[in-house]
């Protein structure tokens, strides 16, 4: 069940949601097991900022019913570390490299999709958008005009599949989507984490380092379906859909909703190999289904 | 730290538990695990109960638990993990009986190192931290078994001191003084550093403990491993959730550690247990 994908041939439909999936750390812990047997049609890569971060204060973690929260923070190396040591690895995989950036200004998205622009190991680009630009204050992803400028800014360095990220954390995410696909996006990625938090089971004081997080797991998953349905009307662009899923059955969901991928997120936590099975599971169910 | 690791085969395996039996205050769950390799002393394992993972308190659990494996036979297939009830996750596990399905993920992280040429290892284990203390002890044994490997154990009573006979050649402190010396597993160590301080530390336990064992090892000029501890989502460097402060910045425990060297600490306080 391969797929075209902006352009991007793909042996089926099932990627990894940005940030939940470490190749690097796992192919140490794993060794050629992971390789021979990579769970994903595609790899995207963690957030790469233009400047090294170190992420938030721990504890990161707060788990829930159905789910977690996660105040990472995006720990990188920033643009020059990962070019120097991350992108050598994984243009080692066997599968197309998609590499998730995020700017606090246009100029800083800027500087990234042109210096990825140039690299023939990156398939595609995926913008990060929940995040304020610091000159306006403004959170990118929550903000039509706002992304439209970013658009207006990034779209014309490159020639690479652009994709969207889109965050649920948005009083219109339809309009944003909109703005995303006017401003010349191929494609969209959702759901992002939604906002949550947890205080101290003694002292009342906020858990995580972070104060807040983001949600995710079979949690968030009826409101990824939400959605994803509300978009599949209003573009024409491809979805990729995720949030939740742990099964064949959820991802065959997610595309009759409207998606043409399905990120698998949190329960490659539970599973290393969880993409492998819910592909396969999802193969299973497109010859009964239909899809 | 250079890598002391046994990469794991790739995914989640099911396992069948063999024998889970009470010791003291702990639970000791043993498992077969045919498909998979020996594990290094000071690696851990993301267990899941095959059923019934969910729905207790506050409907967790939801996320694997990370344990170290506290005894690997060389010859056989047998994994046994040590746990404490403290919470969902560890309530559930501690139910499972024979035959009942484990799913595993492991063996994970970085292990302990042989200790450096002309030091004596010395174990310091503090409650349900002793468990990688025991394989470690099995692997650092001399071939015939004549020079034993000496642990200092520390728990917070009589009850949970039972766990110590889970070791061999040990000297057992208790909070409350129920048990062996009454007092901190700090001044069993002291005693022995006063007597002979050619010695490697190797510890494990609660993080006031880990500290003082760190600050100590530190004054003395004494090399230390520590096999520290974390909330993690997945064990294999995924979440970056685990993560504790070092010299060098931030590092996951689940793939630079759980085993560091003491020296690549300021402390061994950082928060980021489990709740």
């Amino acid at each position: 069940m391969s797929v075209d994908f902006c352009g991007i041939e793909l042996a089926h439909p099932v990627i990894n949601a940005s940030g939940t999936f470490d190749a690097i750390a796992a192919e140490r812990a794993f060794g050629q097991g992971l390789l021979s047997n990579f769970p994903f049609a595609a790899f995207v890569s963690k957030t790469v900022t233009l400047n090294a971060r170190q992420g938030n204060p721990p504890p990161r973690l707060w788990e829930l019913a159905g789910g977690l929260i996660n105040s990472i923070g995006l720990p990188n190396k920033g643009l020059q570390g990962y070019l120097e040591h991350d992108l050598p690895q994984l243009a080692r995989l066997p599968v197309p490299l998609i590499v998730n950036v995020m700017g606090f200004s246009r100029d800083e998205v800027a500087a990234l999709v042109e210096a990825f622009e140039a690299r023939d190991e990156v398939a595609a680009l995926e913008l990060n958008v929940s995040c304020p630009n610091v000159e306006t204050g403004l959170l990118i992803g929550a903000d039509p005009d706002e992304l439209a400028g970013l658009m207006a800014r990034v779209r014309p360095l490159t020639s690479k599949p652009l994709i969207v990220k889109l965050t649920p954390n948005a009083s219109d995410v339809p309009a944003v989507a909109r703005a995303a696909q006017d401003g010349g996006a191929d494609a969209v990625s959702l759901i992002n984490t939604l906002r949550g938090m947890a205080l101290h089971p003694r002292s009342g004081d906020p858990w995580l380092g972070g104060v807040t997080g983001g949600v995710s797991g079979p949690a968030v998953r009826a409101v990824a379906l939400a959605q994803v349905h509300a978009l599949a009307s209003v573009l024409r662009i491809p979805i990729i859909g995720m949030g939740g899923v742990q099964s064949g059955h959820q991802a065959a969901d997610l595309i009759r909703a409207g998606a043409t991928l399905v990120g698998v997120g949190t329960e490659s936590f539970r599973d290393p190999a969880a993409g492998l099975r819910i592909s396969a599971e999802l193969a299973e169910s497109s010859v009964s289904t239909g899809l | 730290m250079t890598d002391r690791r046994v990469q794991a085969p790739f995914g989640r395996r099911a396992v069948e538990v063999a024998a889970c039996r009470r010791e003291g205050a702990y639970v000791v769950l043993q498992c077969h695990d045919p498909d998979g390799p020996r594990p290094v002393a000071g690696q851990f394992y993301m267990l899941t109960a095959g059923q019934r993972w969910g729905g207790g308190e506050d409907e967790r659990p939801f996320l694997p638990r990370a344990f170290s494996v506290m005894r690997a036979p060389a010859d056989g297939d047998r994994l046994d993990f040590m746990l404490e009830d403290v919470g969902p996750g560890t309530r559930r596990l501690g139910e499972l009986g024979p035959e009942d399905a484990l799913l595993l993920v492991g063996p994970l992280g970085n292990g302990f190192a042989p200790p450096r040429q002309g030091r004596r290892p010395l174990l310091v284990g503090g409650g349900v931290g002793i468990a990688p203390l025991a394989i470690l002890q099995d692997q650092l044994a001399t071939p015939d078994g004549t020079e034993p490997i000496s642990a200092l154990l520390g728990f917070r009573d009589a009850q949970h001191a039972m766990g110590a006979g889970l070791l061999a050649d040990s000297v057992v402190a208790t909070d409350d003084g129920s048990y062996g010396h009454h007092g901190l597993i700090t001044d069993l160590l002291i005693r022995e550093l006063d007597r002979d301080d050619h010695v490697e530390v190797y510890a494990c336990g609660p993080p006031p403990m880990l500290e003082a064992v760190r600050a100590l090892c530190a004054e003395r000029g004494v090399p230390g491993q520590l096999a520290l501890e974390s909330g993690m989502a997945c064990g294999f460097g995924a979440c970056f959730g685990c993560v504790v402060p070092t010299r060098s910045g931030y590092v996951r425990i689940c793939v630079d550690g759980p085993v560091v060297n003491a020296a690549e600490l300021d402390t061994a306080l950082a928060p980021g247990g489990g709740h």
